[in-house]
């Protein structure tokens, strides 16, 4: 089968690998018929991930059809349509049956911060990924959501990662009715979450990014105030600014380790690798809430240190609230939503490629060219 | 705040307000606090086996149920990667290995494909095509300053 190979950064090609095989019992195989390029594949592209091994196949947003289910697997059948939520879940362990599905205990040998994710380098558990035409999905009967028939496969996509993770994004927040939000980053999480805040009865919520292509769709989208952080000497005094010299009630880190804005950030984050990242949006999120208010990260950081001011966590009394997405427990409410049209997170796609056209896909994402926001990455045996 | 005046002002936005809990604050059903028993027994899925070598983080005691057994360590890069699981997760001497092995893992990556006669097509596998179509004038600049620093470099060290 065809599937994308992990160079290094930068470096990605597809090539003929084995067929994934059922290894457990709860195992199914799936034909993948769509797959996503996130915003947090980029981090692993870039190399900032550690233990990103080279053959790596990426992907945690994708959709298919199965193909083949261990003996144990009751819930999907062979020719069941399936959405495939990026976390691997047991179901059963402490921490899924309180719904912290991301948090998963018995699918991550590598690392015990966080659960298994298809195709998220070995500290997420070293599975293959979606970017590929088949893959290898334990844990059939927990994840793994039929595809109702009256909804667009495309929305469906979304419903494995984007859209839940915005979702959670505004939910930590803890918004209430009147809140103002500042969502940090216009890339497809943060767009989300600009559009969900408004579902928690926030009445007014700002979107702070760099690329005026993006804000301008978010504008549109999201129904949402954006501002450019290039056109502005201090970020957080603007916002400090424009809401009545207090902060912002909550503040969503949507942007994670690549961001850019700060050159010692940058520097030391991205250049260096001397922290997990650059931290710039974490750092203004935290400066620019209220006293007493809340600060939700869903940005990916990678697992050392991060250079956060943490005194002004303690001195303004701020929660600070992050987790992976458990797109498990979403998915019945925001596939409600999305049937009912109130999200439509189809909406965001701007690109399509064959998976034969990955690096091309990867570098248009990466680099923000053609006004890219969410490409989408289509098997040839799926055209 | 009147419930009926906000909707009415907000019915531009599809779905304003319908997740909003009016009653309870804040609105935060992250974890199921009742099913959290504080065990560590549960009822474990069957083991999955394997004949491949895959780390293991020291702050477990075992495998989980399930893992992913793709791409066991090898090489120069793979002995820092097994050097790295001796020390938990909060330590430097796990993750520092860990980038190390990465960038020799790269490197081992080229010297692969060259032993097996393949040689890898740089400028599509960094998908410098689409750059190319959409912003030439930056990819020119970014081949150009990589250049010119490598030269650079290059009669710096020739100097010596």
């Amino acid at each position: 089968m065809k599937a994308m190979n992990y160079r290094g950064p930068f470096r990605v090609r597809v090539e003929e690998k084995p067929m994934p095989k059922i290894l457990h019992p709860e195992d199914a195989i799936v034909q993948v018929t769509r797959a996503c390029i996130c915003g947090s594949d980029l981090h692993l592209y870039h190399g900032m991930v550690p233990d990103t091994r080279i053959g790596s196949t990426f992907g945690h947003e994708f959709i298919g059809v199965v193909r083949e289910v261990g003996t144990g697997v009751t819930k999907v059948k062979v020719g069941d349509k399936v959405l495939v939520p990026f976390n691997i879940a047991c179901g059963r362990c402490n921490f899924c049956k309180q719904g912290l599905f991301a948090n998963c205990h018995e699918s991550n040998a590598m690392a015990t911060a966080v659960g298994g994710i298809f195709g998220y380098s070995h500290i997420a558990g070293g599975f293959d990924g979606g970017q590929a035409e088949f893959v290898r999905v334990p844990y059939a009967d927990v994840g793994p959501t039929i595809i109702p028939s009256d909804m667009d496969d495309e929305d469906a996509l979304l419903l494995t990662d984007v859209l839940p993770t915005g979702y959670q994004a505004a939910e930590m927040g803890g918004i209430k009715v009147g809140d103002t939000v500042v969502v940090f980053g216009a890339g497809p999480v943060g767009i989300m979450a600009a559009r969900c805040a408004w579902l928690f009865g926030a009445t007014r919520v700002i979107v702070i990014d760099h690329l005026e292509y993006r804000l301008e769709f978010v504008r549109q989208y999201a129904a949402c105030e954006a501002y450019n952080f290039r056109s502005m000497d201090d970020p957080v005094l603007f916002i400090k600014r424009i809401t009545d010299w207090l902060g912002a009630d909550v503040c969503i880190d949507a942007v994670g380790s690549d961001a850019c804005g700060n050159a010692m950030q940058t520097i030391t984050g991205k250049k260096l690798l001397l922290q997990a990242g650059a931290a710039t949006a974490l750092h203004w999120a935290i400066n620019a809430v209220k006293k007493g208010g809340i600060v939700s990260v869903v940005g990916v950081y990678g697992p050392t240190d991060n250079l956060v001011p943490i005194g002004n966590v303690v001195n303004k009394g701020i929660t600070i609230r992050a987790n992976q997405t458990s797109v498990k427990r979403l998915l019945p409410k925001l596939m409600d939503h999305v049937r009912k049209g109130v999200l439509s997170p189809k909406d965001i796609i701007t690109h399509r490629f064959a998976l034969e056209d990955i690096a091309e896909a990867y570098q248009m994402f990466s680099a923000k060219l053609d006004e890219c926001i969410k490409p989408v990455l289509i098997p040839s045996t799926n055209n | 705040m009147e419930k009926e005046n906000l909707k009415e002002q907000f019915t531009h936005i599809p779905g304003w307000g319908v997740d909003a809990d009016w009653e309870n604050d804040p609105v935060y059903p992250m974890r199921d606090i009742a099913a959290d028993d504080k065990s560590a027994d549960w009822k474990r899925p069957a083991q999955q086996t394997t004949s491949k070598e895959v780390q293991r983080s020291n702050e477990r005691p075992e495998h989980p149920a399930v893992f992913g057994d793709t791409l066991p360590p090898t090489g120069l890069s793979g002995h820092l990667r097994r050097y790295a699981f001796h020390y938990s997760e909060s330590k430097y001497r796990h993750w520092l290995p860990l980038l190390l092995a990465d960038r020799i893992n790269e490197v081992e990556g080229v010297i692969a494909d060259v032993k097996s006669g393949f040689f890898p097509n740089i400028w599509k596998e960094r998908g410098y095509q689409a750059y190319w179509k959409y912003d030439r004038r930056k990819l020119i600049n970014k081949v150009a300053t990589v250049a010119a620093v490598s030269i650079g470099v290059w009669m710096l060290i020739r100097r010596k």
